[in-house]
């Protein structure tokens, strides 16, 4: 549901994959906007990082088409496939930062290893963007296992916004963290978000986070988007999995799989 | 469950298994063989897998010498031979002992410090990073580990040879009563090139297979703590497995004329 003039800026067709006997993408449709923020909320094990991994390339679709900007990415390989995920920051659930590299040098990462930047503009440019989470240079000695989770957060959007990526995608960003660090990673989102005048793609099973940061949310049950729309109507989707989701009740149409299948 | 079936599963997942392998041998080697190189990742990786390893090495193939020399000068009175030890020595040294104590020795050490790391990358999806970074992660983490030891295994197994012989000296003077100078001559005439040589070519692919074993099972780790220490006794136990292999085919190889 991307507006009409533009075409969308991140679009799945029909993406399935399964792992084994096991189908995870049932057949995914979504289109994202450019300048959007779209949050795919649902249960754990309900395919968000699989369907994420999808459209960064780390796993292949078994069917299914993806195009970034129109340009078809599922099989794409070598440097037209580093040409797209130059294109992309993303921001993992535990943060991901190498642990053997100072904070500095992770934010700087991208620069230095994908784009060849020189060191000392790189390490600039990483001290800017840590100063747009909220944290000072001298951070950026440190190394991550000396930081909170909070801040490893932080460092992770830092790394996931340095090279300025057109679509950024977030992964479980609340996770982890305690109601106010949670709030303050979700305005930090939202600034970074504009500022770059980015297209944005969370998952998350936060509602909170998800009212906050999306346009628009969609929501994944079963290897399918089952709903989608503004924020604003998620509470009156009329949607009885929407709604059961949203307001975090037990019994309902969503049977949680409490024994191991 | 039927005994067949069994039998088939264990089988498919063998060859599952070294298909994997293959294909991931295949992605490490020919990135290899593209740019970038990662010069300073390998030279970090030599000091890691190679300087690291010179105390434990050298420990293991001094001792390894020593007793060498005791169990010779044994079976070698028997027949009055006492003079072919210092020569027995160096070849067994050289030829064998070097390199296998010296490739057990680091696929221990570093083998499962390879695959722990990386497998600990892979559950904390670091790996996934580096791939959103724009950075092949068989580029960045493997190739620097598979050249690094490739380099620094020759090196090692050359000083290893050197302090294996003089652990033999060592035994022969202080224990058996050797003359000192006549069991050094006795060494140099019978050192020859092919003996060191054999030994520094078995080395290097020592090296290959112990970084390859330690990158693959921690590349393919899964779950948390316990899918990583799975992958480090993986890594140990096969790497260990396949140098004694590599070990016996380089042999029949190398000396199959003569």
């Amino acid at each position: 549901m991307a507006d009409g003039r533009s075409p969308p800026k991140v679009e799945l067709r029909g993406v399935k994959k399964r792992f084994g006997s096991k189908v995870v993408l049932d057949g995914i449709d979504l289109a994202i906007g450019r300048g959007e923020s779209l949050v795919v909320i649902g249960g754990s094990g309900t395919g968000k990082s699989v369907m994420l991994k999808c459209i960064l390339g780390i796993v292949r679709p078994d069917s299914g088409s993806i195009k970034i900007g129109g340009e078809e990415v599922v099989g794409v390989s070598g440097s037209q496939r580093d040409k797209v995920l130059s294109r992309f920051g993303m921001l993992f659930q535990g943060a991901a930062l190498f642990d053997s590299l100072p904070v500095w040098q992770n934010v700087a990462f991208g620069l230095i290893q994908g784009k060849k930047m020189p060191r000392r503009e790189a390490k600039e440019i990483a001290i800017t963007k840590l100063g747009q989470v909220g944290l000072g240079a001298e951070v950026g000695e440190l190394f991550p296992a000396e930081l909170s989770g909070g801040m490893q957060k932080r460092v992770g959007l830092a790394r996931a916004i340095a090279a300025d990526p057109e679509i950024i995608f977030f992964d479980e960003p609340t996770t982890g963290l305690d109601p106010i660090m949670a709030d303050v990673i979700n305005d930090l989102i939202i600034k970074c978000v504009r500022e770059l005048g980015a297209t944005a793609v969370s998952i998350t099973h936060d509602m909170v986070s998800a009212r906050k940061i999306a346009d628009r949310i969609a929501m994944l049950h079963k290897g399918r988007i089952i709903w989608q729309g503004p924020t604003a109507e998620i509470a009156r989707s009329g949607n009885p999995y929407v709604d059961q989701f949203v307001h975090g009740r037990a019994d309902g149409p969503i049977e949680m799989e409490v024994r191991a299948a | 469950m039927n005994v067949f079936a069994h039998i088939g599963r264990v089988f498919l997942k063998f060859l599952e298994e070294t298909g994997r392998l293959s294909v991931f041998t295949l992605d490490a080697v020919t990135a290899t063989l593209r740019l970038p190189v990662y010069w300073s990742l390998i030279v970090q990786q030599m000091m890691r897998i190679g300087y690291f390893s010179l105390p434990v090495v050298g420990l293991t193939a001094f001792f390894t010498g020593g007793v060498l020399a005791l169990q010779i000068y044994n079976g070698a009175s028997r027949y009055g031979a006492e003079t072919f030890v210092p020569v027995v020595v160096l070849v067994g040294i050289t030829r064998e002992l070097g390199p296998v104590i010296a490739g057990l020795m680091v696929a221990g050490r570093v083998g499962a410090a390879i695959a722990a790391e990386i497998g600990t990358m892979r559950v904390t999806e670091q790996i996934d990073a580096l791939t959103t970074l724009a950075t092949n992660p068989v580029k960045y983490l493997v190739v620097p580990r598979l050249v690094a030891a490739v380099i620094s295994m020759p090196i090692l197994v050359a000083i290893a040879d050197s302090i294996g012989v003089f652990g033999g000296y060592v035994a022969s003077t202080q224990a058996l009563g050797f003359n000192g100078p006549i069991y050094l001559e006795n060494t140099m005439n019978g050192l020859t090139y092919d003996d060191v040589s054999s030994g520094l070519i078995k080395a290097a692919v020592f090296g290959f297979i112990i970084a390859l074993m330690g990158c693959y099972n921690g590349f393919h780790s899964k779950g948390g703590a316990q899918g990583v220490g799975q992958a480090t006794t993986n890594a140990v136990v096969s790497a260990s497995i396949l140098v004694l292999a590599a070990n016996y085919i380089l042999t029949s190889v190398i000396f199959s004329h003569g």
